[in-house]
């Protein structure tokens, strides 16, 4: 038996989106070394609309495969439904996470919101 | 091609203990409880691979105890010490961080039943100091559990001078030899052991079979009750094939002890070497005294699942210390207690050679966890902080 399924392996070994946004719109980090995983996503967007994103992470296999998947579900989303991303969402397009893997899904999607928060204050803080 | 280098993990069964278990299959089928003759022929193979095993270890077959492994003798062994120290008024207990959870959590039990615990540092080389448990001991310390080699970061144990202490104190010594028993070589008498445990799968045995020593005079408790087999000190009839197969298997690992540790270390050291050069890596546990086959690292900045699940796409076999691999939230106790930071111990990977490793191996192991690491770091924000300078580097 597998210890992942075959789209969490596949994440997990051809990681999308992987990498650095410079002139990013939003970055978000969560998670902590100290507990094995952290997950940095920096976003660009155009027009409330993610055009593009990228992310690193520190971690497991699974903490890999969900960053990869999140990005991939939020990408050529307008700001509101990337917003609505949910954990469940996340775990569900990988086929499924073993139970004690399921924070990993749940740290992707606080990673999606901390890059949106940061994109929103920033866009608050420049119409002040 | 596949490279196994997890053999503290298990190891595969030699030729030798295969056959000695198809015998007891096909000839040796009786339960050796039965009066008949082939009941007294599995006796006797049990009885046989007792005397073997007993003398590999210069004790007497009946201070021998056959157990379904390693963690169910360490459990037998402290608790039967507990119960031995508790008749006395003795309910004190030294052993150390790094043990195996079998030890540990049978600690943690005997804590909350009453007894004090006391763990020594096993310092930042893996190793106990003879003095500190000298210091240690109290008139009412009834036990001392140190392990003789640490499964994960394979250090050695001073284990004679250990021994030595404990039985001029008149303490009870209990070592959890299961890395050990195969890869060095063991004399009870000498190290002053007064309990000792072993498990027979890794030392190319089966698996679900191992032995507790007890020395003449030290009185087991026994955890399964309802039988008078193993002398009325562990019930169930006896898992005589694996038994056999366990007495096989220790037998050629004895004889071939000295020649495979001198195969091996030079192994042992060109990997070390070879990972060396890794830019922020370091080796876990003091260079000379350890294991044969133990290599052990942390590397900063990335995680050793998914560094495992990567070498094993590369056909390597492995293991980490790290959380992930455990379903746990804290990374391996055992390098937290060498004094490794939790987010290096994350990093951490064991390979573990074993007779059948090559020089070609090594190298294909040095080149790949080059790869791999690099890999990995290339999208690791803990690296990337750490590269560009806004955090310290802590190897």
């Amino acid at each position: 038996m597998a210890l992942y399924s075959e789209k969490v392996m596949d994440h997990f070994r051809n990681p999308r989106n992987v990498g650095v946004i410079p002139d990013a719109d939003g970055v978000g980090q969560v998670g902590n070394a100290k507990c094995g995983d952290i997950m940095k996503m920096y976003l660009k967007i155009t027009d409330g609309v993610i055009a593009d994103v990228k992310f690193e992470t520190f971690g497991c296999g699974s903490a890999i495969a969900s960053s990869s998947m999140a990005t991939e579900l939020i990408k050529g989303k307008p700001v509101s439904e990337a917003l609505a991303l949910t954990n469940k969402a996340v775990a569900e397009a990988l086929d499924g996470l073993p139970d004690y893997k399921l924070h990993c899904s749940v740290l992707a999607e606080q990673a999606v919101r901390a890059a949106l928060e940061d994109y929103e204050t920033r866009v608050r803080e420049k119409t002040q | 091609m596949r490279i196994y280098a997890d053999n503290a993990a298990t190891t595969p069964m030699c030729p030798a203990a295969m056959e000695a278990m198809l015998r007891c299959m096909t000839e040796r089928y009786g339960n050796p409880s039965s009066l008949h003759t082939p009941g007294q022929r599995a006796k006797e193979t049990l009885e046989t691979a007792r005397e073997e095993i007993a003398a590999l270890l210069n004790a007497s077959p009946r201070e021998l105890t056959f157990t379904s492994g390693g963690s169910e003798a360490d459990n037998q062994a402290l608790r039967s010490a507990a119960a031995l120290g508790r008749r006395q008024g003795k309910t004190h207990i030294i052993s150390t961080a790094f043990e195996h959870h079998a030890v540990l959590h049978t600690l943690d039990r005997l804590a909350r039943e009453g007894f004090s615990v006391t763990l020594l540092d096993v310092h930042a080389d893996g190793l106990v100091r003879p003095e500190e448990l000298e210091a240690a001991i109290r008139p009412d310390t009834c036990l001392v559990s140190v392990m003789y080699a640490n499964n994960e970061i394979g250090t050695v144990q001073p284990i004679r001078e250990l021994g030595a202490i404990c039985r001029a104190r008149g303490v009870l010594f209990h070592t959890d030899a299961v890395q050990a028993v195969g890869q060095l070589p063991i004399d009870v008498q000498a190290d002053h052991i007064d309990l000792l445990s072993a498990s027979a799968h890794k030392f190319h045995g089966p698996k679900g079979v191992g032995f507790l020593y007890a020395r003449r005079g030290v009185a087991l408790t026994p955890l399964i009750e309802g039988g008078a087999q193993e002398r009325g000190k562990r019930a169930g009839t006896e898992n005589v094939p694996a038994v056999a197969g366990m007495a096989a298997a220790l037998r050629e690992s004895v004889a071939q002890m000295e020649q495979n540790a001198a195969r091996l270390i030079p192994l042992r050291d060109r990997l070390i070497e070879g990972l060396q050069t890794i830019p922020h890596a370091a080796r876990n546990g003091d260079a000379l005294r350890r294991l044969p086959g133990n290599v052990s690292f942390c590397f900063e900045g990335i995680e050793g699942e998914a560094l495992l699940l990567l070498l094993d796409d590369r056909g390597i076999a492995a293991s980490s210390g790290s959380a992930c691999t455990s379903g746990a939230l804290d990374p391996s106790h055992v390098l937290l207690a060498i004094g490794r930071s939790h987010d290096v111990a994350h990093g951490s990977l064991r390979l573990s050679l074993g007779p059948e490793t090559t020089e070609a191996e090594i190298d294909d192991i040095i080149k790949n966890v080059r790869d791999v690491v690099e890999y990995l770091r290339g999208f690791s924000p803990v690296w990337r902080e750490r590269a560009e300078g806004k955090a310290p580097f802590v190897l």
